[in-house]
């Protein structure tokens, strides 16, 4: 097994927990943390195929990983801003019991 | 591969796994966090030291931070009377096993074609800030944008309305 192979291998690997996680759960807290899980499996495969592709002197994984590492951050605070208003409105943070589109 | 890499891969691995299966909301942001510092390393094991440090800076600095806050102003550490996993949480599982399945599949069977560099890149933090605000300045302005809007966004939907119901 290559050194690239393995790193993709980890980075599905992680992908898949994240999609477990955003899956399975009650929580929408834990559901934004899968999220977050899965965009780092990516930003891992950016960096991996940056490292062993051809031209990493061109920077493009590596610019890739960046501006998706701010765009993630930008996509966690507006989400967990919107866990916080939907918990004022509702008082729960549980996905079951959000099924109306109207406060 | 080496030892190193073996290591940082589980405990990337097992503080994903953790953040996904604990039950208390305050050790999965927690077990997140140590995921967060495992794929940090594994950057900084690819020779990428730019995007490991703006890993730990972002991810452990600031949204594990901001995770955390919101747990504690959810009560999320209070455990829910019916369980943590949603009714339908085998469906989840098994679309998670699939898309690993497929993912790990395409994996293996295009190892053989992907070209493999050994050599490390030369790439210094002065590249990589003349490439920020010489090719990629367009991109660069717009996530300034984007994450000025987002803030102010944020802040307004989480913001008390005056006179609402609660």
């Amino acid at each position: 097994m290559t050194a690239l192979t393995a790193y993709l291998l980890v980075a599905a690997l992680l992908f898949a927990i994240g999609l477990a996680g955003a899956l399975v759960r009650r929580n929408a807290i834990l559901v934004l943390i899968g999220i977050e899980l899965m965009l780092n499996a990516a930003n891992l495969n950016f960096i991996a195929f940056w490292r062993y592709g051809p031209h990493p002197e061109a920077l493009t994984g590596m610019m890739f990983a960046i501006f998706s590492i701010a765009v993630a951050a930008a996509e966690a605070a507006v989400g967990l801003g919107l866990v916080i208003a939907i918990y004022r409105h509702t008082q729960t943070t549980d996905l079951d019991k959000m099924n109306r589109m109207k406060g | 591969m080496s030892v190193v890499f073996y290591l940082i891969a589980a405990l990337t691995i097992a503080g994903g796994l953790a953040a996904v299966l604990l039950k208390n909301l305050v050790h999965s942001a927690l077990a997140v966090t140590v995921a967060f510092g495992g794929l940090a390393l594994l950057f900084l094991s690819l020779d990428a030291q730019f995007a490991g440090f703006a890993q730990i800076l972002v991810y452990i600095g600031a949204v594990a931070i901001l995770i955390v806050f919101a747990i504690l102003l959810t009560r999320g550490s209070d455990l829910p009377k019916d369980g943590v996993f949603s009714r339908t949480w085998i469906v989840g599982l098994v679309i998670a096993a699939g898309s690993f399945a497929v993912l790990g599949w395409a994996v293996l069977a295009s190892a053989p074609s992907m070209s493999q560099q050994t050599a490390v890149p030369a790439v210094t933090v002065h590249d990589i800030g003349v490439a920020l605000v010489g090719r990629y300045v367009l991109p660069l302005e717009i996530v300034a944008l984007l994450l000025t809007a987002a803030t102010i966004g944020a802040v307004i939907v989480a913001m008390h309305e005056k006179g609402g119901a609660k």
